[in-house]
């Protein structure tokens, strides 16, 4: 590789890195990376438009080619009330999940401002193990300790006096199914929240909050006029990145359906698409929907997209 | 007032060990399960500490099951996609940070937009293609999609790295006759080690883990990554009674390289996400 740079004309004669100058280079440097994401990304997305208005019926299972039928599958898909109803499911899931999450991750980031640093250090390292849990372990271990018999949940909650939950199965009621995965969603991804709320915090200058103080702010003013304006871009950007991930979950709801109860009740935008494609073969549909999916991801992930664009022009 | 500061701190401490508790508990209920005999983790009543513990659940996890071939397709596809995935990744972090040239831009915002991608609505399209290229149940099939999903953070994260190594070092290097690939070699790449390491680790983390697209392309027994091993290994013991000693302490052997790895770049983890807007 050196003695091929070695002989490259555009390398022998600047003395300054200009980097207004035409050079080939960085067109080289981005062969690879590029080869990769057209593989792995473009291929498959194109694919996907393409196969969005095609139509995979019984006679395709036989053999047959699909047949392109331009937005019937966009069409069957809008007027179909299953879909709409997993849809609205799933924005819901999305809602209450990542506003739990923030709620919670930002009470735990002004906990961790007032109290003392072994506390903070214990409640960090506690949050980091939760933090780094894989996900398969992650629900591995939900399901255990929510074992209908011998789980330590309903262990618990049947120590409280006239309850008795041995024996509970909390994946079978729908509405308990995804309050568990709720619940686990949340109990994962408050640490990021937590974290991320924190570091933000700590850029609050002390002077600024000394200044308000000796103003006669409560503490409550504080937070609400001064804290949480100048830490608004960061909460922005944590939330839109909290609907993009809970919007798209699977892993989790996929595994809660393969140790519980597994079918359409039970399932998000994910693991529906999942079942069209892969269990039926429906692959136009199951394309459309993922097209669809995909948008409503970017429309909610803008901001988030030009805050990063800024961030690269200022480099 | 003192007084009522330092009351209010006893209690803000307090709360925090509670929920320190709450969230750590699924972790260490998952390593203390693992240490159980079968007749501990049956009886109605949990034991919360893991003394008299055995260890025969590691071995029979170790023994019985698939996890020594789960653990080498998992090595195998992870060293793939990391190895290329740096390689590239840092090539490609050279030319946006270091360059400034037509469809530098249009590069920028397909790295940021890919990222934005729910990866869970293209499985059923990468499940074609690779069925279409024969690679479904292959190493090589699983790695290509993982590489491509990688890549775009990675080089995200490495531009910053890059931008961080004073031009003028490759200057000095070019002065005293380096070519320019060679002040990138020579100089830039050993001060970029730091920001390959944190990187790397990061993509490791996502690789290792990766369940979804693994359960679609992997479907035969014996090509399971660890985390497909995981599910399987708790699902079929579902169907009867449920070895759930064995199962936490197969959870063990998954999840805590992950959490080792994740301590050692933790404090980048949040930076790298929200930076640019803690930075204001």
């Amino acid at each position: 590789m050196a003695t091929i740079a070695d002989d490259a004309p555009a390398v022998t004669e600047p003395q300054t890195l200009n980097k207004k100058r035409r050079s080939v280079l960085p067109y080289l440097l981005l062969i690879p990376a590029i080869t990769a994401l057209l593989i792995g990304m473009a291929y498959p997305l194109g694919w996907q438009v393409v196969n969005s208005f095609m139509e995979y019926g019984l006679q395709q299972q036989f053999g047959q080619p699909p047949v392109f039928v331009w937005f019937e599958n966009y069409a069957a898909l809008l007027t179909s009330g299953e879909f709409w109803t997993i849809a609205v499911r799933s924005i819901v899931f999305m809602a209450v999940t990542a506003l739990l999450t923030m709620g919670i991750g930002i009470g735990f980031a002004l906990l961790m401002r007032v109290i003392p640093t072994w506390s903070r250090i214990v409640l960090q390292v506690a949050m980091l193990l939760a933090w780094a849990m894989p996900i398969v372990a992650q629900m591995t271990v939900w399901n255990w300790l929510l074992d209908d018999r011998n789980g330590v949940i309903n262990y618990l909650l049947s120590k409280v006096p006239g309850v008795d939950m041995i024996g509970h199965n909390w994946l079978i009621d729908p509405l308990s199914f995804f309050g568990v995965a709720c619940v686990i969603i949340t109990w994962a991804s408050v640490p990021f929240v937590a974290f991320s709320v924190y570091a933000g915090l700590t850029q609050v200058s002390e002077e600024v909050l000394e200044a308000a103080q000796l103003d006669g702010a409560s503490g409550f003013q504080t937070l609400v006029r001064i804290m949480i304006p100048i830490i608004r871009p960061v909460l922005t950007i944590l939330l839109l990145l909290q609907f993009i991930w809970d919007l798209r979950v699977f892993a989790q709801i996929q595994l809660l359906q393969d140790f519980g109860a597994a079918g359409v009740r039970y399932d998000l935008l994910g693991t529906y698409i999942y079942g069209l494609g892969i269990g039926r073969g429906e692959f136009g549909l199951a394309s459309a929907a993922a097209m669809t999916v995909m948008a409503l991801t970017l429309v909610i992930s803008w901001g988030y997209v030009r805050q990063l664009l800024k961030e690269d022009e200022q480099s | 007032m003192t007084r009522n500061k330092t009351l209010s701190r006893t209690i803000g401490a307090a709360v925090a060990v509670v929920l320190a508790i709450m969230w750590a508990f699924p972790v260490y209920w998952m390593i203390n399960s693992s240490f159980q005999t079968t007749a501990t983790i049956n009886s109605l009543t949990p034991t919360f500490l893991p003394f008299g513990g055995t260890l025969r659940n590691f071995q029979a996890v170790l023994d019985e099951t698939a996890f020594f071939p789960a653990l080498g397709m998992s090595v195998a596809v992870t060293a793939i996609a990391l190895v290329l995935c740096i390689v590239y990744a840092s090539l490609a972090a050279l030319a946006i940070a270091r360059f400034r040239f037509a469809g530098r831009k249009t590069f920028v915002l397909v790295v940021i937009l890919v990222q934005m991608l729910p990866a869970e609505a293209m499985f059923i399209a990468q499940y074609k293609m690779l069925a279409g290229f024969g690679l479904l149940n292959s190493i090589i099939g699983v790695s290509i999609i993982y590489l491509a999903m990688v890549v775009p953070f990675t080089v995200w994260m490495l531009r910053g790295f890059v931008a961080g190594v004073p031009v003028d070092l490759e200057e000095a290097a070019m002065i005293d006759g380096c070519t320019r690939m060679g002040a990138f070699r020579r100089v830039t790449f050993p001060l970029l080690a730091p920001g390959l390491v944190a990187s790397g680790v990061f993509a490791f983390i996502q690789v290792w883990n990766e369940f979804a697209l693994a359960s679609i392309i992997l479907t035969e027994d014996e090509k399971a990554t660890l985390p497909l091993w995981l599910r399987d290994f708790a699902q079929t013991s579902n169907l009867g009674v449920t070895e759930w000693g064995q199962v936490m302490a197969g959870a063990v052997l998954v999840a805590v390289p992950v959490i080792v790895f994740f301590m050692i770049v933790q404090g980048r983890m949040a930076q790298g996400l929200v930076g640019g807007a803690v930075k204001g």
